[in-house]
């Protein structure tokens, strides 16, 4: 077993800043109603002297700009959520540690992925260009390995003994003990772990309680540490508010793109796709905007789904400003990697039709795309419909033009000559659009072959329908 | 001894880059048959290039521009390529397309305007996965015309472009230029430019009667 564990220290200001991104000096408040006190502040706000446990009116007087937002929890569990579903590519045991923790067992995961040297760059390289700041320990004790991620960064120990070495010579303060153990054991003259792992377990028992010990066995591996296991839910729902009200699609955006890649992560750690998912841009007095992104075939990488978001975001005009974006994808059907031939040469951008068709259908929306089906209906303008192509009906057996107009027109000047017809086309009279026709092929004086009609009984009024292309 | 034979004049001749005059052997084209012998006959390969760009320009609707593609369409869509009609001045009629023997199942239909066509019609050709792209796009530009032609190339697809015949004095990259035009009642075609082909003067061809 092999205990890796990710600490992210900023977890808590990305969580409260997800819908925008943070411009100029911010910080977090924490704490109660009463009295909230800063919890973090930006590298600009510290620039400005900002330090954590200032109250919010001495952050102000230091820096007037400054943007305060409350802590939100809520937010924070999501966040970790969404961080252990891309986690999980790379382990089939992650375990959250909340407030700002996630555990994983990559023991059974080195071979695949070339050792943890590679192993590790691919979680850092990654983390990194999600955005998140993190430190990374790995020991065979997640306990441990917990501890030393907030310590030790970057920091390994395949082997027990090395571990244990390393856990004696640790300060309690960073032991991970609480607080009042810890001022306790100071308070005795112990300073390091190794002063307390020498005494005899029931005088430690004695001092710092059954939980205490139980911690203290858990980071030597001498108890087991049962740890749940992230699963990935079945669907994706997630939301975030806006601060303020965004106008456009632009600003948009930023949280469209944390939302997708959000989407992707999980469908990476189900191994799913996604063919349908729901935008819904929420504006003021319960209005909302909903935008449906449906695909040919299910697609699983963020940038794919974020492109096919943000065109089909960019073309819908908004009623008016959003204040919170929503991101719903019920159904996660299997992903199928598209088949190909092997032994078939590859031609062009080597794309297959689901994906040339989403492409198209992207920038010029669904009804530019379509197919032509035939209906077995004796009027000419019923004998087709935009649709899916079913099995093929009884044709008719005269000629039929290879263009139709999209409705009959009159003909000026009269054709010069009838080369066949009449072929009288009388139908219909049960849906009230009865059509009584004598329809003629005929030439116009261009030489042009035309499909026309005329009113039964008539010589008169000739009326072009379609041409023989 | 060399051990790598050298090749004699012959080997060398025959390579494909290479054309003699004096050869009665037609360069190599790659060609779809367009269905209709006589113009089979007069076309280098014997039929539209493929991956290449052929232009019919036409004098008016309904002198039976589109019959003349129907055959190798139908041929394409019964071997399951797709065939994308792009910007349609009219309704492609089913009953009719279904009749000249075009599986409708590979049949597609872009609805777009001017330069959302050219686009659409460049990404099918580009893409790999389609058999045809047939496009209306009537005031096509040069460049666009050449940026249709190496996408073409590119995708290893047949381009047909429908446009109208006052554009035939119009240079044109398009590897194959056919006229249709009517006279005496009777439809006449006339191969304007073929690439790979000696004469460009040959008699008009008697299309429909």
């Amino acid at each position: 077993m092999l205990w890796a564990c990710l600490r992210f220290p900023g977890l808590a200001f990305s969580a409260a800043f997800a819908a925008t991104p943070e411009a100029g000096p911010s910080a977090l408040l924490d704490g109660h109603a009463r009295q909230r006190l800063i919890a973090a502040a930006n590298e600009e706000a510290a620039a400005f002297g900002v330090r954590r446990g200032q109250s919010v009116a001495a952050a102000r007087a230091l820096c007037p700009a400054l943007d305060v937002r409350p802590r939100d929890r809520d937010a924070e569990t999501r966040l970790l959520a969404g961080i252990a579903a891309w986690c999980y590519q790379f382990s089939g045991h992650v375990s959250l540690a909340p407030p700002q923790a996630i555990l994983m067992e990559v023991g059974a995961s080195l071979r695949l992925f070339d050792g943890w040297p590679v192993l590790a760059e691919r979680l850092r390289s990654g983390l990194l260009e999600q955005g998140h700041p993190h430190t990374l320990a790995a020991t065979p004790f997640a306990a441990a390995s917990w501890i030393f991620a907030a310590s030790e960064d970057g920091m390994v120990l395949p082997e027990r003994e090395g571990v244990l070495r390393m856990l004696a010579a640790l300060p309690l303060t960073r032991s991970g003990l609480s607080a009042s153990m810890v001022k306790s054991l100071q308070a005795m003259g112990f300073r390091r772990l190794e002063d307390i792992f020498r005494l005899p377990r029931p005088e430690l028992t004695r001092r710092i309680g059954r939980d205490g010990v139980a911690w203290l066995d858990r980071i030597r591996g001498q108890s087991a540490h049962a740890l749940p296991a992230w699963q990935p839910p079945a669907s994706f729902l997630q939301r975030i508010e806006f601060d303020s009200e965004l106008d456009g699609s632009q600003p948009l955006l930023f949280p469209l793109r944390r939302l997708t890649r959000e989407l992707a992560n999980l469908l990476a750690a189900r191994d799913g796709g996604v063919q349908r998912f729901t935008l819904t841009l929420e504006h003021a007095r319960g209005q909302s905007t909903r935008i449906v992104v449906a695909m040919a075939a299910p697609q699983r990488e963020a940038e794919r789904l974020f492109e096919l978001a943000r065109t089909r975001l960019e073309r819908t005009t908004l009623p008016a400003p959003a204040r919170a974006i929503e991101l719903v994808a019920e159904e996660l059907p299997v992903f199928r990697p598209p088949l190909r031939d092997l032994f078939e040469p590859v031609r062009g951008d080597g794309l297959d039709w689901p994906t040339l068709d989403e492409r198209l259908r992207a920038r010029l929306g669904d009804a530019a795309l379509r197919q032509i089906a035939l209906v077995a209906d004796h009027r000419p303008e019923r004998a087709m419909r935009y649709g899916t192509p079913g099995p093929v009906v009884s044709l008719p057996r005269r000629r039929r033009p290879l263009w139709l107009l999209p409705r009959p027109m009159p003909m000026r000047p009269d054709p010069v000559a009838v080369l066949a017809g009449p072929e009288r086309i009388e139908s219909g009279w049960w849906d009230g659009a009865d059509a009584r026709r004598d329809y003629y092929i005929v030439r116009t004086v261009e030489g042009q072959q035309a499909w026309a009609y005329l009113p039964p009984g008539t010589l008169d009024g000739w009326m072009l329908h379609g041409w023989f292309a | 001894m060399n051990a790598i034979a050298s090749p004699n004049l012959a080997q060398v001749l025959d390579h494909p880059g290479i054309w003699r005059r004096s050869a009665d052997r037609q360069p190599r084209v790659r060609a779809l048959s367009t269905g209709w012998t006589s113009l089979d006959a007069k076309l280098p390969g014997g039929g539209w290039p493929q991956g290449a760009l052929s232009e019919i320009l036409f004098e008016h609707d309904g002198l039976g521009e589109l019959d003349l593609v129907m055959p190798a369409l139908a041929a394409l869509t019964q071997e399951h390529r797709r065939v994308i009609f792009v910007a349609p001045p009219y309704l492609p009629y089913a009953p009719a397309l279904a009749a000249a023997g075009v599986d409708l199942r590979f049949l597609h239909e872009i609805h777009a305007g001017s330069t959302e066509a050219a686009w659409s019609m460049e990404q099918c050709l580009r893409s790999g996965c389609c058999g045809a792209v047939v496009g209306w796009l009537p005031d096509i530009d040069y460049r666009s015309l050449r940026r249709l032609q190496l996408a073409a190339e590119t995708g290893d697809a047949c381009a047909m472009l429908f446009r109208p015949a006052t554009h035939a004095a119009q240079n044109s990259p398009a590897a194959l230029r056919l006229k249709v035009s009517n006279s005496d009642e009777a439809t006449y075609v006339d191969v304007l430019k073929s690439r790979g082909l000696l004469t460009t003067t040959a008699p008009l061809l008697r299309m429909r009667a």
